[in-house]
């Protein structure tokens, strides 16, 4: 019988709020985090609406206590993770044996672009050696040491489910007895970087993205960093779980780099392991919080899959991408933090901007907030590139 | 870490040799990485176009993969039993300046798609059609312990019955590949020491 | 026409990296997705990347793309076609 894994608590910060109840009252408001880009310098400035943190690095810099020098993603990281902590009333972290496992696919590519455009002028002027340090994991190292984790750190680096594994990853330090408290999730700045990428993948939405909307033509990028705080079943007389994770699991597509398959295997494997693990029935789960990223791709597989698993029991479901936009490696922490916050609060999240039911698909995202809904069973689902699929299951007790 | 978790085989790609379990297999001739990828891939593989579309890291992990994996019976396993955990140090960074280098003049869709670590995995899993779990890794060193008790606890605990271990590293002339197959049984027992004494062995 | 098409397989080949095509080997009506050349979605965007950097034609709208490159025929008139309204 394995330990138990509980969510002690959780933070957020992304295009729609600075912490977690910004968040939540974004959701209330129907305020959607899509504006023209104001923080970030690109051609692309008036072709594609972004969801950033609204904050400049001065700022985020202050909020986090760290040198203004220090890369955008690893302050966002360091804010929600220190909410995270915050949030679980455990106090003194180096009390416990903690680890920091956190999610990214820029890493400090902000600090990175700047070293390349000084870099390609004269190839002679640098060493690519000297940007590892802007890498992945460098992010990772730099916030926990400003928690104060001393016991594990590892940087999972699998695209848009990289926060998702992140907490599959956290569980299983837990159950082996690595540590008892995990701080797991996924941080992600907006770079020039991704936004041309994405910009060439033709897959970006000109307006506010609409993900399970017939209509639908493309994602938005946002940014943010999401934490859960796991914690094991030995420490739950110290916490207030808002939630149980109660399955998670992750299967490949093995179909294509980047697109989805038709039918949505990998997606379906994902979601119908994680049910398997926290040993329920598709008509258990409440409520899912989509993929759903608005691209043409994306939510017809994902919806295909979910189809096939749930027919014809669906529950209330909804991307919250339509507030964030997508996070990329943040997303899978971000959408966390909400699936076990709406298991705490009874919380049906709204899917902003939807009009018109997918013709492939017999059901409709949830498009109204609200709370007290009687919940037991969330799942929260992160797909990713490299046909890398993840699903989590949380639960109330 | 109980002993549910066996190292079946492995390959090591450096300094222009390919291993395969300890027998020197492949030696290149030309001077760099791309001359050995293309060389070894006709000599091991062919009849598979895609691979010359693929990023170094990719082609390495890939090439190593298919070494390995030749003729195993790992390859008749049901597709959700086999997964993989790899891991580098500069996880994409070597394509990713690659990409940099054209977005000033017309960015490349094809070089963005292997911006991320983790395609390497979506690459080996479209080849052979493995749909288990997959994760990456970015460590600042081969960290044996990690690898080995990730591993292990997917053998252990999921449906998995096979899993590729890697650390695939490349940025710019430098590169890596050491790759373990790794099964529910066999002689010799997953440990952070022997995948260590594999990396660390001298070629 | 016959010179254009000649220059696309060439210009195809080196875009997408097919080395183990020639161009002899792509027949001017074969259809280059799917079945015939096997590309998929990658390859075309990168066949927009490639009428964008040879020709200076852009396409905005993807979904335009399965029509123009079905064959090299099609790239080759939709090209065609696009010079002369250029001129």
């Amino acid at each position: 019988m394995s330990v138990k894994v509980w969510i002690a608590g959780g933070g957020v910060i992304s295009g729609i709020g600075m912490n977690l109840e910004e968040n939540l009252q974004a959701f209330k408001d129907m305020r959607t985090g899509m504006t023209k880009m104001q923080y970030l310098q690109s051609v692309h400035q008036d072709a594609f609406p972004v969801a950033e943190v609204k904050a400049d690095n001065d700022t985020l810099a202050d909020m986090a206590r760290m040198p203004e020098t220090t890369s955008r993603t690893a302050l966002l990281s360091l804010i929600a993770a220190r909410e995270a902590w915050k949030s679980t009333g455990l106090g003194d972290i180096s009390r416990y044996r903690v680890g920091f496992v956190s999610a990214n696919t820029v890493g400090g590519m902000d600090k990175t672009e700047d070293f390349f455009k000084a870099f390609l002028p004269n190839p002679g002027g640098g060493r690519l050696q000297q940007v590892v340090h802007h890498e992945c994991g460098a992010v990772t190292e730099l916030v926990a040491d400003a928690l104060g984790v001393r016991h594990h750190i590892s940087t999972i680096s699998t695209a848009c489910s990289s926060g998702a594994n992140a907490l599959m990853y956290g569980a299983r330090l837990i159950r082996n007895n690595i540590v008892d408290i995990v701080i797991a999730g996924g941080t992600d700045s907006l770079t020039r970087f991704t936004l041309n990428g994405f910009n060439t993948l033709m897959i970006l939405d000109q307006q506010p993205c609409r993900p399970f909307d017939e209509t639908r033509t493309g994602l938005n990028l946002g940014e943010g960093a999401g934490y859960v705080v796991l914690v094991s079943d030995n420490l739950l007389a110290h916490i207030q779980p808002w939630a149980r994770l109660s399955g998670f699991a992750n299967a490949n597509d093995a179909y294509h780099q980047t697109a989805s398959s038709p039918d949505g295997t990998g997606n379906y494997l994902a979601m119908k392991g994680a049910l398997d693990m926290a040993g329920l029935t598709p008509e258990d789960i409440g409520y899912i919080n989509l993929h759903g990223t608005g691209t043409q791709n994306n939510d017809v597989s994902e919806g295909i899959a979910i189809n096939r698993l749930f027919a014809p029991h669906f529950p209330a479901m909804s991307s919250t991408k339509s507030f964030t936009g997508h996070t990329l490696g943040a997303s899978g922490g971000i959408e966390a933090v909400y699936a076990a916050l709406a298991l705490k609060e009874g919380i049906i999240y709204p899917n902003a901007r939807f009009r018109r039911q997918m013709k492939e698909l017999p059901f409709a995202p949830a498009t109204a907030f609200s709370t007290g809904n009687d919940l037991k069973h969330v799942m929260s689902n992160s797909f990713g590139f490299g046909g890398n699929c993840s699903s989590l299951v949380f639960s109330k007790e | 870490m109980s002993n549910s978790a066996y190292i079946t085989g492995t390959c090591i790609i450096r300094e222009n040799k390919i291993f395969l379990n300890d027998k020197l297999v492949w030696e290149g001739e030309g001077p760099g990485l791309q001359e050995l990828l293309r060389a070894a891939y006709d000599h091991f593989s062919g009849q598979y176009p895609k691979f010359h579309k693929m990023d170094p890291l990719s082609k390495l992990g890939w090439l190593a993969a298919e070494v390995l994996l030749k003729d195993s019976p790992v390859l008749q396993l049901p597709k959700e039993a086999v997964g993989m955990v790899l891991s580098n140090r500069s996880a994409s960074l070597d394509t990713d300046f690659r990409y940099y280098a054209t977005v000033k003049d017309i960015a490349s869709p094809a070089l963005f798609v292997y911006t991320l670590p983790n395609i390497v995995m979506g690459e080996i899993c479209i080849r052979h059609g493995f749909k288990g779990e997959n994760t990456f890794f970015v460590s600042e060193q081969f960290d044996a312990a990690l690898l080995t008790t990730y591993a292990a606890q997917l053998l252990a605990e999921t449906p998995l019955q096979a899993c590729l271990v890697a650390w695939v590293e490349v940025l710019e002339h430098r590169y890596e590949v050491a790759m373990a197959l790794v099964e529910r049984s066999g002689t010799q027992p997953l440990t952070a020491a022997a995948l260590n004494f594999l990396y660390n062995k001298k070629i | 026409m016959e010179k254009l098409m000649e220059d696309l397989k060439s210009q195809i080949i080196e875009q997408l990296n097919l080395q183990e095509v020639k161009p002899e080997d792509i027949g001017n009506d074969e259809p280059l997705f799917k079945t015939g050349l096997g590309l998929d979605s990658i390859d075309a965007l990168e066949l927009i990347v490639l009428l964008q950097q040879h020709y200076n034609i852009r396409i905005a709208n993807p979904e335009q793309g399965p029509e123009i490159f079905h064959s090299i025929r099609t790239m080759a008139a939709f090209i065609t076609a696009q010079q002369k309204q250029q001129a």
